[in-house]
């Protein structure tokens, strides 16, 4: 069998897989249904517009595509670096990619604040450790949700390394360049998140 | 269609300096205050709406990505089509795409936030994004610290190069982009019919 069939296969065999799931399944407890809260101030196809011309326009002034992991792979390498910078500067991933406040660490520092300026002005200050949804799940814990949160955190950025890029990375700038590997690894994050999800708020 | 393939664009790139260029770092602050102002606006920053598309009931964050993908695709497409712009693709490794992705997935669904959206939910107060936020650039170390292995072992499996699908499934890309168009447009009227949100 030839690459390019074996390729085609696998393209195809995960958009079937995709079909399989059902499209909307509303939970049994309305606690647990994400539509008992708030939904988004504004038209998720406005908002998914606005940022694909975003993507224009980082493309085109800032010869970057938009992506969020490789923020925090800099954090880390910043921090490394600040108590080991012989062992961090011999790693391979900081030899291939070295730490320095390079576009995409300022991109996401900003994207902080926009989110702030977003909720400041219109009315979308959360101001809670623990989400609302979250808490008819599993209590009052903040322990538990930082636990959780902590350690999902550490897969999610090792597969976004891993991958080679995350849901802004891969699943928007990679897929709309076409680009198989963002196809392939956007249909796992789903898969991967899905089940974790439907595992967690299984009652 | 004239591709230039390699765009006449050249990328500026600053050997080992600390702080990129001035004119890049502004406009890194510029466009990441409109991303965060608008996932924010999306609600994608907002747990039960993340959660909610993992369990299929919120169909919110499919809707912001593909409508993201439609329109970015053809203006980006355009704009390299007339050698305005770099592509910037990644190579397609099938081992670590899959592997990672999925392990991606499971921290997704742990969190209920991803690295940008985390960022956005940080910004509106949702505090508990920095739990996930430690984690991380925590995950990030490790990787880093297994990346000499990694890079010898999951990382040659099922190495492709740099991939496009109008290369795999030999359709001339402008053609494609037109397919995909229509394709994902029909996904979203489907879902929009069929889904409470």
């Amino acid at each position: 069998m030839n690459t390019s069939r074996m390729n085609r296969r696998v393209v195809t065999g995960g958009l079937a897989l995709l079909t399989l799931f059902p499209l909307t399944a509303f939970a049994a407890d309305p606690a647990l249904d994400a539509h008992s809260y708030p939904g988004p101030a504004w038209s998720p196809y406005l908002v998914g517009a606005g940022i694909g011309v975003l993507s224009w326009l980082t493309f085109y002034f800032s010869d970057e595509p938009i992506g969020a992991s490789s923020f925090y792979a800099t954090v880390a390498g910043f921090i490394g670096k600040l108590f080991a910078r012989r062992h961090t500067e011999e790693l391979a991933y900081f030899k291939a990619e070295p730490p320095t406040v390079n576009w995409s660490f300022v991109f996401v520092l900003a994207t902080i604040a926009g989110a702030a300026v977003a909720a400041l002005t219109g009315g979308g200050v959360m101001d809670e450790w623990l989400p609302q949804m979250w808490r008819a799940r599993f209590g009052d814990s903040i322990a538990l949700r930082g636990a959780v949160a902590f350690g999902g955190g550490v897969l999610m950025a090792f597969g976004a390394r891993l991958a080679g890029g995350c849901t802004s990375g891969h699943g928007i700038s990679g897929t709309l360049q076409l680009n198989v590997a963002s196809w392939i690894s956007v249909l796992c994050f789903f898969i991967g998140g899905i089940s974790v999800a439907m595992l967690l708020f299984h009652t | 269609m004239i591709d230039p393939g390699t765009a006449v664009k050249a990328s500026r790139v600053a050997e080992g300096r600390m702080v990129a260029p001035v004119r890049k770092v502004v406009s890194g602050v510029i466009f990441g205050l409109a991303f965060g102002f608008l996932l924010q606006k999306g609600g994608v920053g907002t747990y039960h709406i993340l959660i909610g598309q993992l369990l299929l009931q919120d169909w919110t964050v499919v809707k912001v990505m593909m409508t993201a993908v439609i329109v970015g695709m053809v203006g980006v497409f355009t704009l390299h089509h007339f050698a305005k712009v770099n592509l910037h693709l990644k190579p397609t490794r099938l081992g670590a795409n899959i592997i990672g992705g999925l392990l991606f997935g499971a921290g997704f669904g742990l969190i209920g936030y991803c690295p940008g959206t985390a960022a956005a939910a940080l910004g509106q107060g949702s505090w508990d994004a920095l739990f996930g936020m430690a984690g991380l650039v925590a995950g990030s170390w490790l990787y880093a610290e297994l990346s000499e292995r990694l890079k010898k072992t999951v990382e040659t499996w099922g190495e492709l190069g740099k991939l496009t699908l109008p290369d795999v499934l030999h359709i001339p890309r402008g053609a494609l982009v037109a397919v995909m168009v229509l394709v994902l447009i029909g996904v979203l009227i489907f879902i929009e019919k069929f889904t409470a949100r």
